[in-house]
């Protein structure tokens, strides 16, 4: 554990755990500049034209030339907003965010705060996204920023439910909510939850397609969780400009784009690491077959990258891809397909757990 | 004073300054949002204390669903957001008298009780596990009777909704 290394390099207890909790930005703010860039590339290539190709080879420069602008950009506050509101909305955004990276495990070297009850942190603290932007809705005084506010907190609220629910389901197939215990345990492709989990006898097969179909209900609710298309209605710049941040710009825009990107990789890493091993390899280490120790942590951590950018491409696919929903057709799938489909999911996976 | 004093006095002013900018403040807005670092300096105490499952469920409860749905009311009916609320001395007396009573027994209760000290508080948290056990043992009678007050408060509201 990188902690551990930490007391003992430093001798101070409170020093460590600040450094130890400041590592997960040192790869979230790279990812964001990354993820913005890949955004307009998948974007551009799916419309079938280039995308940025001036600044720098195929315009990779192009996202740090983006945040150089907006942070000599003037921020602009609107006479009639709440000043301290709008001025916190951002920052409690980027907090809600990033608090959920501390349940992560990011390899078997490094985790923020290995606690046993790491899932259902993570859906806590994803409250706390919503109170920002109710926050940054409010304080704008703008009636479409309110109005997406709204919808946005509506939305979250709703989809926390089935993604409870298969949270739910994964403590009665593992017994565990601690996401480095999940991750550490589904050592090879077989032991991931999606094909049964590391358990043994016949309810691993029997659970198969259950683990399936919970996979797919959890990834659909964190995307409306994380207001990406298909349910970017809060946003929905056709109907209500931007939304939520509307009024925002400079910075303090920036912080809420860091925050949304920040929380597309912690919900892509969080699908990876309850259903597909975390950061383990699906097959060996180079570091083990040559028997150098020290390697395991990084294949490990590049495991960890890659699946949680799988998923997030996957979502900028979908974003590009399908139309956005209607409101009622947002509740709709929400509270009459996908809350039915995970409480039939999660008592038939019980009953086979008990039963075989 | 230890990294456990320093957090826990930490929790404890967020607690009570915002607790008191709830009540105070004319705003009824800000009332809301301070209420929510109300429950999270909460929480925070909640976890020094090794109550790591109360700490997640007091935010996932009360920020994550009572919370969001009042500031939601609050919004939706903007009239309450522009008009000040009055906050001044009425009833004074009477108010006094049940300050009174009431921090005295707060005050007794605290004096009285027999607290765990410290090197006690570094016993291992209790699991998820423990407290299912206890749960569906020891408490069932109470659990189950919960669970049928919530299933009868979410039976009131559907109905009242469909009027």
């Amino acid at each position: 554990m990188i902690y551990n290394f930490l007391v003992d390099l430093i001798g101070n207890e409170a020093v460590a755990a600040f450094i130890n909790s400041i590592i997960p930005l040192l790869f979230i703010v790279p990812f964001a500049l990354f993820a913005v860039y890949l955004e307009r590339k998948v974007s551009a290539h799916m419309q079938d034209r280039l995308g940025p190709m001036i600044t720098g080879w195929h315009g990779w420069l192009q996202t740090i030339a983006d945040i150089l602008k907006l942070l000599q950009k003037e921020d602009i506050t609107a006479s009639k907003t709440d000043k301290p509101l709008f001025f916190i909305a951002p920052i409690l955004a980027f907090t809600g965010s990033y608090m959920a990276f501390a349940a992560i495990p990011f390899s078997s070297a490094y985790i923020g705060a290995n606690i046993d009850l790491g899932l259902i942190f993570i859906a806590a603290v994803s409250s706390l996204v919503v109170a920002a932007l109710l926050m940054a809705g409010w304080a704008s005084n703008n009636k479409y920023s309110l109005l997406g506010a709204m919808r946005s907190a509506a939305q979250i609220v709703s989809y926390e439910i089935p993604t409870i629910l298969v949270i739910l389901t994964i403590l009665v197939v593992t017994g565990s909510l601690n996401l480095y215990t999940l991750s550490e345990n589904q050592t090879n492709i077989f032991k991931w939850l999606i094909f049964g989990g590391y358990g043994e006898g016949w309810q691993k097969f029997a659970i198969i397609p259950f683990m399936m179909v919970g996979m797919v209900v959890m990834f659909i609710s964190t995307l409306a969780e994380v207001n990406r298309t298909p349910f970017d209605i809060p946003e929905a710049e056709s109907e209500l400009v931007a939304g939520f941040h509307t009024e925002y710009s400079g910075m303090k825009f920036a912080m809420f784009f860091l925050a949304e990107y920040a929380n597309m990789f912690a919900v892509s890493v969080l699908v990876s690491a309850i259903f597909l091993g975390g950061y383990q390899s699906p097959f060996g280490y180079i570091g083990d077959v040559i028997g150098v120790s020290w390697l395991i942590p990084i294949e490990q951590f590049m495991w960890f990258a890659v699946k949680g950018l799988f998923f997030v491409f996957v979502q900028m696919w979908l974003r590009w891809t399908l139309p956005r929903l209607r409101v009622d057709q947002l509740m709709e799938i929400c509270w009459k397909y996908l809350i039915p489909i995970s409480i039939a999911n999660f008592l038939i996976v019980a009953f086979l757990m008990v039963l075989l | 004073m230890d990294m456990y004093a320093v957090m826990f006095y930490f929790f404890a002013v967020v607690t009570i300054a915002s607790a008191f900018a709830v009540v105070s403040t004319k705003n009824i807005i800000y009332s809301a949002f301070n209420l929510m670092l109300t429950f999270f300096g909460v929480a925070g105490i909640y976890v020094l204390l090794g109550a790591d499952f109360i700490a997640i469920v007091q935010l996932i409860v009360y920020v994550g669903g009572i919370l969001i749905l009042l500031i939601f009311g609050v919004m939706l009916t903007n009239k309450i957001t522009d008009s000040e609320i009055k906050t001044g001395w009425t009833q004074v007396l009477p108010a006094m008298l049940v300050v009174a009573a009431f921090a005295g027994t707060l005050l007794g209760m605290v004096l009285k009780s027999n607290w765990r000290v410290l090197p006690q508080l570094q016993q291992p948290v209790t699991g998820l596990a423990d407290i299912g056990v206890l749960l569906v043992n020891e408490y069932a009678l109470i659990f189950e009777l919960l669970g049928a007050l919530l299933l009868i408060a979410l039976i009131g509201a559907a109905s009242i909704a469909r009027k």
